[in-house]
């Protein structure tokens, strides 16, 4: 008789890798079957998740393209810097020989913005930095400026849509829950007519919603006109850069709040009947026995509906490439359609990835900040 | 208080609930409405109904015209064989490598297996989005076996939409935390009886796996059929073209908006009436993916 220990070094050099060092040897089946039962699921997620994931941030330090007769090289930080640079800058208004202000036509005149951002020596930290936005300070002119203007843009509506969307999505599936929670007769009926957009595909709601919220002869014009007796006028809600980007939340959230709806009733459901009779017994009424009982049993759920709302959020795409493509006036740009259009319109892999990137420290700190709120606090 | 009164409080209230509930329902009904009823109405007559309430019902010069257009125009067909195609594909593949997978992850002993599969729940968190880009790279570059030989580069092909998402770490857990939740004689019992690994991963384990597979199989074609940056990105010949990209004709040429609503129609009511006849599976599906946290 043998040691396991023994009979374990003799083994072939296979057994030794795969099986754990605990296992008794007549499990060397196991050993090899799990490796290969696991193996072809491991390897397309290698080759399709990790690797990419991974390349994203090797490629983001170089000037990779799709499709190039020349190597790639390295450039270090240069894709980030174009784009997250932001600068202030203080225009002083001219001056003329005796130091008093120049006035054009009534106004302040300023020095032209590229007197300093284009190849001038005294400002290299302002070298090729274009306007983001500016504002009148007491006489001076205080300007934003930013190494890629339209990226900045689509990160702040990104952000924007995604601190909007959560709060407002969450709170109104969380009303639709509580509305269905309820052994009420044709409740289910409600329950998937209200789930029912999340079956159809974003693409088809973004084309449908862009005529509901078409100027001239959209539903949503019509619909208010009745409701407010004609006295509303029509809006162009896509062509308009200050409501552009609230339609496209609207119609985000009226897609994907049966999804969100359907996870607060599973939390619901964990709630134990008897809490909520011990708090009748107590005299409360429904408001407190919210506030009491449903709410600090749904904290976990509340956490996880935010946050993966957010992350979806940030992934923002298909409403933006079907309804406006960034536009009017960039006010719907978002941090992904912006890497689609330079990894893969401009082919510019290097600076997609470096976008991608970005879009992804943004969700793992949301990730983080969730661990952190759900931590067991035992 | 009187009785009697208490009741008609009560029923005041159930009544002022239930029409709260049809209110919401309208709001997510009358845009799908709106399509259907659009589909079969000529452009202008379309453009008119939508300032009235006319846009809801189907009124006037009602016909199928618009879906005979939407095929003259598009190969409807060509893009219906190849979502379904390719989604079809998927669907099947991805239930038999995530549950293969998974089915090594709950019960059999190998090394490294922790490690490996903490390391798939920690995936869960990177967005397709972040990794689209970096992966076009790299189908641009994989070798693939063709009619002429070894050809470089998956672009505009079938196996570029399906590959990729045959397996998936959602889909790999899902299997596992079914698989885990099993009791433990059900294998120990087959082992004992001298079953073989396989047999008892295809005789034993999949048999009861019914409702995860649905899930897992829903959840996968929710995804495929409505496939749309990853296609437009790496398809280019029509022949190759999933339904969702297919719609780009119809937002780039002339926008004829009766066509558009026939089309989107056609894509959506299949989906619809399998969610309706398998409401339950689909809403247990949601809910189950949803609390992977």
């Amino acid at each position: 008789m043998i040691s396991a220990a023994t009979a374990r070094k003799n083994a072939p050099l296979w057994v030794r890798l795969l099986l754990p060092r605990d296992a008794p040897l007549y499990q060397r089946n196991d050993a090899i079957m799990g490796w290969l039962m696991a193996l072809p699921a491991l390897v397309i997620l290698a080759v399709f998740l990790v690797i990419p994931f991974l390349m994203a941030f090797v490629v983001s330090f170089t000037n990779q393209r799709l499709i190039s007769p020349n190597p790639a090289e390295w450039v270090g930080l240069r894709n980030f810097e174009r784009l997250l640079t932001i600068r202030t800058f203080t225009l002083e208004p001219e001056r003329d020989e005796s130091g008093a202000y120049v006035y054009d036509g009534g106004s302040l005149s300023y020095p032209r913005l590229r007197n300093f951002t284009r190849n001038n020596p005294d400002y290299p930290e302002l070298d090729g930095l274009r306007e983001f936005t500016s504002w009148q300070s007491g006489d001076n002119r205080t300007v934003i400026l930013a190494g890629d203007v339209v990226f900045l843009r689509a990160l702040i509506n990104t952000l924007i849509f995604a601190a909007v969307i959560a709060p407002l999505q969450g709170g109104l599936a969380l009303l639709l829950a509580l509305l269905l929670n309820q052994a009420l007769p044709f409740i289910n009926v409600f329950r998937a007519i209200y789930f029912a957009p999340v079956v159809v595909s974003m693409v088809v709601v973004s084309l449908l919603w862009r005529f509901i919220y078409d100027g001239n002869n959209g539903l949503l014009n019509t619909i208010l006109g009745i409701i407010s007796f004609g006295s509303f006028q029509p809006v162009d809600w896509l062509g308009n850069p200050y409501t552009a980007l609230p339609a496209m939340m609207a119609m985000s959230a009226w897609q994907a709040v049966g999804f969100h709806m359907v996870i607060w009733l599973a939390g619901l459901q964990t709630i134990p009947v008897s809490l909520y009779e011990a708090a009748g017994l107590d005299g409360a009424g429904a408001f407190q026995k919210f506030r009491y009982v449903t709410w600090p049993g749904l904290r976990n759920t509340a956490v996880l509906v935010l946050i993966v709302i957010t992350i979806q959020a940030m992934g923002l795409f298909v409403q933006v490439d079907v309804m406006t493509r960034g536009g009017p006036l960039d006010a719907t740009q978002s941090v992904v359609f912006q890497a689609v259009q330079r990894g893969y319109h401009k082919q510019d892999i290097a600076e997609g990835a470096a976008i991608s990137v970005i879009l992804f420290v943004i969700v793992f700190t949301i990730a983080m900040v969730q661990r952190y709120l759900t931590r067991d606090k035992s | 208080m009187t009785a009697m009164s208490y009741e008609t409080r009560e029923r005041l209230i159930l009544s002022l609930r239930y029409a709260l509930l049809i209110l919401i329902a309208a709001i997510f009904i009358f845009p799908i409405l709106f399509m259907v009823m659009s589909s079969l109405k000529p452009d202008l007559q379309l453009l008119r109904d939508s300032a009235s309430l006319r846009a809801f019902l189907p009124v006037g010069d009602i016909s199928l015209n618009n879906y005979a257009d939407a095929f003259e125009r598009v190969p409807i067909l060509r893009f219906a064989f190849n979502s379904a195609f390719t989604t079809a594909v998927s669907v099947g593949a991805s239930i038999l490598l995530n549950s293969m997978a998974a089915f090594s992850f709950a019960f059999l002993q190998w090394r490294g297996k922790a490690v490996v599969l903490s390391l798939i729940i920690a995936t869960f968190i990177v967005p397709f989005e972040v990794v689209a880009i970096p992966m076009l790279l790299i189908v641009n570059n994989l070798p693939w076996i063709g009619p002429q030989g070894i050809e470089i580069g998956w672009l505009n092909s079938y196996h570029v939409q399906i590959i990729p998402f045959i397996a998936d770490s959602l889909g790999i857990f899902l299997f596992y935390q079914y698989f885990r939740d099993l009791p433990d004689e059900l294998v120990e019992a087959a082992r004992i009886d001298g079953a073989s690994i396989w047999q008892i991963y295809t005789r034993i384990i999949m048999p009861i796996a019914g409702p995860i597979l649905a899930t897992v199989a829903i959840l996968k074609f929710l995804v495929m059929w409505n496939a749309y940056l990853w296609p437009l990105m790496t398809i280019r010949s029509e022949e190759l073209r999933p339904i969702m990209v297919g719609l780009q004709y119809f937002f780039q040429l002339n926008i004829a908006w009766g066509e558009i609503m026939a089309y989107l129609s056609m894509v959506t009511i299949p989906v619809l009436i399998f969610y309706l006849a398998l409401q339950r599976a689909f809403i247990e599906s949601i809910a189950t993916s949803g609390i992977k946290g």
